[in-house]
């Protein structure tokens, strides 16, 4: 019997990754990281708490012969401040992609966020791959974001054999998820910008494991949106989840944002209070295409569980 | 209780003959009622009601040259624009919504900046304007839609009331969309809407202060004020030209026509206005 192709997926910690991780485990030996703690898998998952930057993360590539590697880990802004951020996040990242081309790993598959478009007034719909990433000229605080897919599209197509694969996701929501829109829905009472409902994309994590895991295995380089073609607007997305709008004034955006600032609500940082404002509506359509891809969760199914919880 | 309501709602619908018109709505939208672009049907028939009044019982609006519209497949409804609030964009649309000789929901190209001023960017949006990018108004054409664009945007739309029924600098945006897609030019001259909010100033530190365009001094009344709206002809454009120069050249033929149409709703207005005087006296 072959042994089973060994894969390395980062941020194990995160909900995610743990679907990811579970849904493969069977075809593949996995090996397990997280820059924040070490997770307990079960046993036939190796699991390692490490830093990308520090040199003992090499030994994981001299002792394992990688067919894959699934790229999920990201600092977010509530763990660690924008330096240490970007340290892990983009410096962390490259060492990660060269580390992928010493060790001749053939395939990665990178998680971007549709963030890196940022949310403007200006924005048309339905934005595809081409459009210029505008996030880092909004805040500085997606500035790691933005950095990871420009390093990540540099790779990808300076080393094509390392087989890049950058997925770009709506809303990820749904059990174990802890992302700001779905902390959001999963509370009693959400901020909202007074006088504004963003038109919304949201996918079932599940559907999220499904792409990603779709992707890795067909394996076919290039940038892709994922997002299902149903929309609505946040307030609606609010109150559908069982949540109760609570109104912050939006007008001057320099209160809104004193007010974010002072508040200190997780769920509603100064960075992101644009995203609040202004619709960033992705096309997930070279996705379905290539892919062959149909989210199987509506967006009921989304809120439904949110509303489930309270 | 909310279910009551809606059927009370509908009920009125029904008897306005509006919720046929409602029904023949060519956009797809999805399980909450949205589209890619922010409309949203259940939003558009609740409004609806509100532009009726406003349109029929308010400004006693009367379009005339409907049978203009093709009543399928793409076109470019190209209108002037005024009212510092863009209501004039809702009557053109309800104009075209009830047009008995072929009811069609129009998209309407909204300026970049109404998506920034609360409540009124996202109601619009739910009606069916859209941001006045290139690439929406690509999109929504290649989906056979028919779509009114202002090429004056927020020089037409905020200029001061002195400046009435003069025509600013048209964009030459539409012009290489309608080249580009084969899609005929519906002129459209709307008289009425010029006085319906006055601006007098626009106070710019005011607008730099709310992150806006222009903070116009107006009077916060709507002023009745008798609308016509005019369809002229369609006008079709080859696209066999490159030079920015001679694109320019078919602006203006269309702001022409505009203008012309302009020129019928006035004088049209100014017998109105006569008959009433007669009538009073």
């Amino acid at each position: 019997m072959e042994p089973r192709k060994k894969i390395l997926v980062t941020g194990a910690a995160g909900a995610l990754a743990k679907k990811v991780i579970e849904n493969l485990k069977k075809e593949y030996k996995i090996v397990a990281i997280d820059f924040r703690t070490k997770v307990d898998l079960g046993i036939p998952v190796e699991s390692y708490k490490i830093d990308y930057n520090k040199r003992l993360f090499e030994d994981i590539f001299r002792e394992h012969q990688f067919e894959g590697i699934i790229h999920l880990g990201r600092i977010s802004a509530q763990e660690m401040n924008r330096f240490s951020r970007y340290n892990a996040n983009v410096i962390g990242t490259r060492k990660l992609f060269d580390l992928a081309l010493k060790y001749n790993v053939p395939k990665v598959l990178v998680l971007s966020t549709y963030f890196v478009y940022g949310a403007s007034a200006y924005n048309p719909s339905l934005l595809d791959e081409t459009t210029p990433l505008k996030a880092s000229e909004l805040t500085m605080d997606l500035v790691d974001s933005v950095e990871l897919e420009n390093l990540s599209t540099i790779y990808l197509y300076k080393h094509p054999e390392l087989n890049i694969t950058i997925l770009r996701p709506c809303n990820i929501a749904g059990p174990g998820v802890r992302n700001t829109f779905s902390l959001l829905l999963s509370e009693k009472r959400s901020p909202v910008l007074w006088g504004f409902s963003p038109l919304m994309q949201f996918i079932h994590i599940d559907d999220m494991r499904d792409a990603i895991c779709t992707a890795f295995e067909k394996n076919i380089p290039g940038i892709y949106n994922i997002a299902p073609g149903d929309y609505i607007g946040f307030q609606d997305a609010i109150k559908a989840a069982g949540s109760t709008p609570i109104s912050i004034p939006s007008i001057p955006p320099k209160l809104t944002e004193s007010i974010s600032r002072f508040l200190k609500w997780k769920s509603f940082p100064p960075y992101l209070i644009n995203y609040f404002k202004y619709p960033v509506i992705i096309d997930g359509s070279l996705f379905e295409k290539t892919f062959n891809f149909l989210p199987k969760k509506t967006l009921s199914d989304i809120f439904n569980y949110y509303k489930s919880l309270k | 209780m909310a279910q009551k309501k809606t059927s009370l709602l509908s009920k009125i619908l029904d008897d306005n003959k509006l919720q046929d018109y409602i029904n023949v709505f060519p956009n797809s939208v999805g399980s909450y009622g949205y589209d890619a672009w922010g409309f949203n049907i259940r939003n558009m028939k609740n409004n609806m009601r509100l532009i009726k009044y406003l349109y029929e019982d308010y400004f006693h609006a009367e379009a005339f040259g409907l049978e203009n519209i093709p009543k399928n497949g793409r076109c470019l409804i190209i209108a002037n624009h005024s009212g510092q609030l863009p209501f004039d964009g809702s009557f053109v649309g309800y104009a075209m919504l009830t047009n008995p000789h072929g009811p069609r929901a129009p998209k309407a190209m909204m300026e970049r900046f109404i998506p920034s001023v609360p409540f009124i960017g996202n109601w619009l949006n739910s009606l069916g304007s859209v941001i006045g990018d290139p690439v929406n108004c690509e999109r929504m054409l290649e989906k056979e839609e028919a779509v009114i664009v202002f090429p004056e945007g927020v020089r037409g739309s905020n200029k001061l009331y002195k400046l009435r029924y003069q025509l600013q600098r048209f964009g030459n945006g539409f012009m290489h969309l309608a080249m580009k897609h084969d899609t005929p030019i519906i002129p459209v001259g709307i008289v009425g809407m010029e006085e319906s909010i006055r601006s007098y100033a626009d106070i710019k530190p005011l607008a730099k202060l709310l992150g806006m365009p222009v903070a116009p001094l107006v009077i916060p009344y709507f002023f009745k004020s008798k609308v016509y709206i005019h369809f002229g002809k369609p006008m079709y454009f080859k696209n066999d030209i490159h030079k920015e120069t001679d694109i320019k050249h078919r602006v203006d033929m269309v702001k022409a026509a505009i203008d012309e149409l302009l020129q019928e709703g006035l004088a049209m207005r100014t017998a109105y206005l006569e008959a009433q005087k007669e009538i009073k006296k």
